[in-house]
């Protein structure tokens, strides 16, 4: 997973590039709650353009950090949710939550 | 007597996340004789990730023991059976509640049987407490309509 803060905007972006399973997030979760807390962004965006694999993992892992990042003032989104991602999503109702965005093309 | 199956594999491994891969894409690969769409390999792949995921954080949750998986392959069929010696599932019926957990402290989503059972045809959970739970999944692989016409097509001229 690749991160970049944008100073200007409070925006933290997490670019995951792996494979989202019980595995893998375990890593994702550490950066992610570390970093969050390390630039108390406004708005923190999970970019899911090169996620080829997600399962439920992945719908803890959001749900998670939903709640971290309330708990700290930002606001969660996620962005280029793949088809397969995107089944997931709609199942659990996350998207009710945690909306999908768009980023600036500065940013993505 | 015995059914026949055209062909069938057989993977065993420690219960560790890290096998999570592994396990789904050899299942993957080995559905690929049906010739699958990708959304329906996709479909597999997730299944299994999450049978197997339970195998891992709640049968053996953080003992070592064995996942195993046979695969078989009738006609169009896939079918799938994960299964390993853990502690067993209480009550199967609310283990399958969408959003049901034991572990939400782990941020589980509860989301696993309720993938399984809408990424695949059919589902069935046997468990025993104390002695280990065995999960049997199958898919029908759809044959694309446009190739069934065209089949067709040629077999009718002349």
């Amino acid at each position: 997973m690749e991160s970049k803060f944008y100073e200007k905007d409070k925006l933290l972006v997490f670019k995951i590039t792996e494979e989202i399973d019980d595995h893998s997030v375990q890593k994702i979760r550490r950066k992610a709650d570390y970093e969050i807390e390390r630039f108390m962004p406004k708005r923190v965006v999970f970019d899911f353009n090169c996620v080829t694999f997600m399962d439920s993992a992945g719908i803890g892992l959001l749900v998670g950090r939903y709640k971290f990042a309330n708990l700290l003032g930002a606001k969660l989104e996620v962005t280029n949710l793949t088809q397969s991602v995107n089944k997931i999503f709609e199942m659990s109702g996350i998207l009710r939550l945690i909306p999908i965005t768009t980023l600036e093309e500065s940013i993505a | 007597m015995e059914e026949h199956f055209e062909n069938e594999m057989n993977l065993e491994f420690i219960s560790k996340s890290a096998n999570e891969a592994f396990a789904r894409i050899s299942v993957a690969a080995f559905a690929s004789q049906l010739d699958p769409t990708i959304e329906e390999l996709a479909d597999i792949k997730t299944a299994v990730s999450e049978a197997v995921t339970n195998c891992i954080i709640h049968a053996y949750e953080n003992k070592i023991g064995i996942v195993k998986i046979c695969a078989k392959l009738k006609q169009d069929e896939i079918i799938v059976q994960i299964s390993d010696n853990g502690k067993g599932i209480e009550d199967i019926q609310l283990a399958k509640e969408p959003l049901y957990t034991t572990k939400p402290n782990l941020e589980r989503s509860g989301m696993g049987f309720t993938i399984m059972e809408s990424f695949m045809d059919s589902i069935n959970i046997e468990s025993i407490v104390g002695v280990g739970t065995k999960v049997t999944m199958s898919k029908k692989i759809k044959k694309e309509e446009t190739n069934q016409e065209e089949l067709s097509q040629m077999t009718s001229m002349p």
